[in-house]
């Protein structure tokens, strides 16, 4: 900053107005951001995106890069089940990682895996985001009854537990359309359930910033221009409350990872024949006692460093999106 | 900045002749109280065996009666806690008066729908107190003065508008080409002067500056008050200047009304107003000026404090009366 104020005071004392103002175009200013400046600074931040896109590259190509496709029955041969991987002895070079107990390739199966877990959280950060904001803005800008109801709504909406909305849930589509009807909707219902459970988290987050950006004086600013209270809550506070957004969104989608996975460890999420991350784990599990160690601890390891990469790149972000942080 | 600072009779001189005088904005009996009790159910209280329901107000204003005349700086003072930036707020709309109204220019405001109300928020604009809290941190300068012009004047091209903000900046002394940074790139004078200028953006008639340079430094108060004085010459804008700074007040305004406990104890000509303070509370504020010649300490001191404005008696000026007695305990010249 300090070098740059004298040659800008000087260029626009010296030059006439013409050329005083120069727009640069949208990726050069991308380039010269804080955010590209601090990532090239930080290594930490630079290995986790890159272990973060690889795993999503991975997980979004599968079909093109894995080996062998874990949906198709017809590759899969029981003979080749429990088969270690191949730094092992008794391995078959055809499967890097192994294969679990029925001789799916543990590589391509992880493939699959992360994607269906990426998905699902993904997905359900998307939609808690969407409805915490929306409910966490109105309810802290618009204060009052509104905000007394949005407010006991998240109460109880925080009271069911993320399993026991998905027991019951499961219980009720199994028992009404079937287990097949669920298996083939289960990624949705995986979301839906995982969605609206959690949106409480971001409204009451939302709603504690709004409540204190909004006694600022640059909202009544905004009231005095006139604009309207959609305006002001979507244009002037919320970008002022993205801060605590991005924070609890990170741990949102690690959360909404983990969430799934115990889901599907206890039955209750993706069906075998579909496996995320979460039902391999839990497909291994019965295994790891009579040595097959690497059918849970492998698609385990991938969890853990899929949800340590995203909590670090959300730390790494909090810090640089904070303008004040900065600059002040 | 640099040109000599016409006394505020010089500029109310300057302004149109034929529009002089004439009222601009017109609070009538004003009230607001604000709720102590909260919500419905803590209202209820049980007494002598029935529930009864209880509510508690914090009067902060109690009929003002006050016109703001074209071209003018009407000052209020008071000191903290008398509900002049209450007035403020209420004359801006950003709270709902209890009683009373407020009219600009013939037509009553406080009760318009805000869709009706959009032409007249552009002719009034307000300054806040706080300059680092009164710019939005997630914009920059460029975009919070464009965003009003683009709101209120949406034929404008992108040409215009740049032009026009070229042109504001560069009335309150700030580069233009510093119109991509973002607030906390500033100082608070800066800060302040980027606020003025957004109120200018849009050229309004009628500005509300609520202590806009109480949170500054000694030595930038002076170059804003300068700059708002400037403005008001050549853009001919009326001030409700909302200040406790008397000296700020003998400098800057042309009328000051003196507020005390949510009601107004006196309004006058500056210059009468200083030479002879009439009402009793007016005399003791204006021998709290610190004075070079001061070797002795004899302001007036009022005893005790300031009643509180919770649950007055109705009727204003047998409030008014009521505290009356505590000036009266007012003991002069104490050594």
């Amino acid at each position: 900053m300090s070098q740059t104020t004298p040659s800008a005071a000087t260029a626009s004392a010296t030059t006439p107005k013409t050329n005083s103002i120069v727009v640069p175009g949208r990726w050069q200013r991308f380039r010269e951001s804080y955010l590209i400046y601090s990532f090239k600074r930080d290594w930490m931040a630079q290995v986790c995106l890159l272990i973060f896109v690889a795993m999503v590259i991975g997980a979004f190509l599968a079909p093109l890069i894995a080996p062998a496709d874990p949906y198709d029955l017809a590759t899969i041969d029981i003979m080749n089940s429990e088969l270690p991987p191949v730094w092992m002895e008794g391995s078959d070079p055809d499967f890097l990682l192994g294969t679990d107990s029925q001789g799916r390739d543990l590589l391509s199966t992880i493939l699959y895996g992360t994607r269906v877990s990426l998905l699902i959280g993904f997905g359900a950060v998307i939609l808690q985001a969407l409805l915490g904001v929306t409910f966490g803005l109105l309810a802290g800008y618009m204060g009052g009854r509104v905000d007394a109801f949005l407010m006991r709504m998240a109460d109880i909406q925080l009271s069911f537990s993320t399993l026991m909305v998905a027991i019951v849930v499961g219980a009720i589509i199994k028992a009404t359309f079937g287990g097949a009807v669920f298996s083939d909707y289960a990624l949705v219902l995986l979301i839906l359930i995982i969605g609206l459970a959690e949106w409480p988290q971001y409204a009451r987050t939302v709603r504690a910033s709004v409540l204190a950006e909004k006694s600022k004086e640059y909202v009544d600013a905004a009231r005095v221009m006139g604009f309207r209270s959609r305006r002001i809550m979507f244009r002037h506070i919320l970008p002022n409350t993205l801060s605590p957004i991005f924070v609890i969104s990170t741990v949102q989608i690690a959360n909404a990872i983990i969430s799934e996975a115990a889901l599907s460890f206890l039955g209750l999420g993706m069906p075998e024949t579909q496996p995320s991350l979460g039902s391999l784990i839990k497909s291994g599990f019965d295994y790891l006692q009579s040595g097959s160690w690497w059918i849970t601890l492998i698609p385990g390891g991938v969890l853990i460093l899929l949800v340590l990469v995203i909590n670090l790149l959300g730390d790494w972000l909090r810090d640089v999106m904070n303008p004040r942080l900065y600059k002040g | 900045m640099s040109q000599a600072i016409l006394t505020p009779e010089q500029r109310l001189a300057t302004h149109d002749s034929a529009a002089l005088g004439e009222t601009l904005v017109e609070i009538r009996d004003l009230e607001k109280r604000f709720s102590l009790s909260g919500d419905f159910l803590e209202q209820l209280t049980f007494e002598k065996g029935r529930l009864r329901r209880k509510q508690e107000y914090v009067h902060a204003i109690n009929g003002v009666t006050l016109d703001v005349k074209r071209g003018e700086a009407l000052c209020v003072v008071g000191e903290s806690g008398c509900g002049k930036s209450t007035v403020a707020r209420t004359v801006m709309g950003l709270l709902k008066p209890s009683g009373g109204e407020v009219c600009f220019d013939g037509t009553r405001i406080d009760n318009m729908p805000p869709r009706d109300l959009l032409p007249y928020r552009r002719r009034m604009q307000m300054i806040f107190q706080n300059p680092y809290a009164s710019l939005n941190p997630r914009m920059t300068i460029q975009q919070t003065l464009e965003e009003p012009l683009r709101f209120h004047q949406p034929t404008l091209n992108n040409g215009e508008i740049r032009d026009k903000i070229e042109d504001v900046m560069r009335s309150v002394g700030i580069d233009p080409d510093w119109g991509k940074r973002y607030a906390h790139e500033f100082s608070g004078g800066q800060r302040q002067r980027i606020s003025i200028a957004r109120a200018l953006a849009v050229d309004p008639e009628f500005i509300v500056a609520d202590e806009p340079i109480s949170a500054l430094d000694v030595s930038i108060q002076a170059q804003v008050l300068n700059l708002m004085m400037e403005a008001q010459e050549q853009r001919d804008l009326t001030y409700l200047f909302i200040t406790h700074d008397l000296a700020v007040v003998e400098h800057f305004g042309t009328r000051v009304a003196v507020m005390y406990l949510g009601t107004l104890c006196e309004l006058a000509d500056t210059r009468s107003l200083f030479a002879r303070p009439r009402h009793p509370y007016t005399q003791a504020l204006m021998s709290a000026i610190p004075r070079l010649n001061d070797d002795k300490a004899n302001h007036i001191r009022l005893e005790g404090e300031v009643p509180t404005p919770v649950n007055l008696p109705p009727g204003v000026y047998s409030m008014a009366a009521a505290h009356m007695p505590m000036i009266a305990v007012v003991s002069r010249f104490r050594a």
